[in-house]
């Protein structure tokens, strides 16, 4: 396969948004703009004067069909080095060194058909929000849904979107489930995501799902191991994982 | 490599003994993070082999009890992955490539290896980067039997290259006369990578 060579370059800033308490999508114009693949990532560096440098990997949170720029959220890590640059120091104007898009492995495209799966944990929604703005713009209805954990109401990212989405989608579901806090009057999952959760959320699409799974460490090993055990083909699911670090 | 200077960006610096072993662009980490493509494969001890083939006199296969019993080594290496985390002074008891070379004869043709594993995940490595003590098949890290989320019962480990080379979940190790990419470098990811000149992607 032909490989693009990649070569940073600077985007411009051109809003902020804060998704959650913890989130932010940041959107980017950028010169050298190319179409991504929804699933993927893109490199961030940061430079100090004394020309010290750092790299961050962070999804892409944007569709392809956004020519020109690039949206990508993230988390504020609370020791981090560069998540707290991006939350607190950069503003609308500044410009970011960034390179990519880079992964070829967690990556949806509406070519590659359904039924699709897409499990999150916490940050882990991001690539996954990718692909379903990617098939939004596409207007495609292969029967997709999302499993979504989160710990607390206030930190689902996207929620107005997804909400949206699924009311105005009738191919698209979404479930939620809080694992500390639900929202009041939920009525929904309230637990980590286990084998009955999995087993009813698959349900419709049986063995025939295509899964893409991404969120901490021990979610994506604890989910990918029960849908094996339920004798999904491991060449159905694809994983991204995120441990503590990242930051 | 120059940069556009990061307005209000100072840095977190780290001693520069520490500085000094943290390959470019990379950062460090004290946990050890967990990247796979896929669901971790747990195949039992009793149906695991490593075997050596391809462009050898006739191919070796060990099982696992067989390969307890090869001669192992302590290694303490520093690790770095392509997704920036650096990890320094990792503990691990392996076997050497040397040690298996020992088992089977390479055709001299034989230039790479192409390193495959459990789940359908291949790597490849020049040869001559696996030799003299430069990659060994570890089966425990900080003295316990290797987890499978971290590649055990036995992962290849290659530590002068990024750790998507220190195959997980490794069955065997295949010597082939060209170099041949495995699964990153076809999807772009470097055909060699080496951290200190920054072999991330295609191209790099």
């Amino acid at each position: 396969m032909e490989q693009p060579v990649l070569q940073w370059q600077a985007g411009t800033v051109t809003a902020i948004r804060p998704e959650t308490l913890k989130t932010k999508s940041f959107t980017l114009e950028l010169p050298k703009w190319m179409a991504h693949r929804p699933g993927q990532h893109y490199d961030v560096r940061l430079t100090a004067p004394d020309g010290y440098q750092t790299q961050r990997s962070y999804s892409i949170a944007s569709a392809p069909e956004r020519m020109g720029e690039l949206e990508l959220t993230v988390e504020r890590i609370e020791d981090g080095e560069v998540s707290p640059y991006l939350h607190d120091v950069l503003v609308p104007g500044d410009q970011l060194e960034v390179r990519g898009p880079i992964g070829g492995y967690f990556v949806w495209e509406v070519s590659l058909g359904g039924p699709l799966l897409l499990i999150a944990g916490g940050s882990g929604v991001v690539p996954l929000m990718a692909m379903l703005r990617h098939r939004a713009a596409q207007h495609a209805t292969m029967p997709t849904r999302m499993l979504y954990s989160s710990r607390t109401a206030d930190d689902v990212i996207y929620r107005d979107e997804l909400d949206a989405l699924a009311a105005s989608d009738r191919t698209f579901e979404v479930f939620f489930s809080f694992t500390r806090q639900p929202p009041t009057g939920w009525t929904g999952y309230r637990r980590r995501i286990d084998a009955a959760m999995l087993g009813e959320v698959i349900k419709p699409f049986d063995k025939r799902a295509r899964v893409y799974l991404c969120g901490p460490t021990l979610l994506v090993e604890a989910v990918a191991n029960t849908l094996v055990q339920m004798e999904l083909p491991t060449e159905q699911i694809r994983t991204e994982r995120f441990g503590p670090s990242g930051a | 490599m120059a940069g556009l200077i990061s307005r209000g960006f100072l840095g977190r610096r780290r001693p520069a003994e520490v500085e000094s072993r943290l390959p470019p662009g990379q950062y460090l980490v004290t946990d050890f993070p967990v990247l796979s493509a896929g669901p971790t494969p747990h195949t039992p001890l009793d149906k695991w082999s490593f075997t050596m083939e391809g462009l050898v006199r006739s191919p070796k296969t060990w099982s696992w009890a067989e390969f307890q019993k090869l001669p192992t080594e302590t290694f303490t290496v520093d690790i770095s992955c392509v997704t920036k985390w650096t990890k320094l002074d990792t503990k691990w008891l392996g076997v050497t490539v040397d040690t298996l070379l020992q088992a089977v004869q390479v055709d001299p043709a034989a230039h790479y290896v192409m390193a495959f594993s459990d789940g359908g995940y291949t790597t490849n490595v020049p040869l001559d980067e696996m030799v003299q003590g430069q990659a060994f098949v570890a089966y425990q890290f900080d003295d316990k039997p290797l987890a499978p989320e971290h590649g055990g019962p036995a992962r290849l480990v290659v530590p002068h290259l990024y750790f998507w080379k220190s195959a997980k979940w490794i069955r065997g190790l295949r010597f082939m006369e060209r170099d041949q990419p495995g699964f990153w470098e076809s999807l772009g990811y470097h055909i060699h990578g080496d951290p200190w000149k920054e072999e991330r992607y295609s191209g790099d």
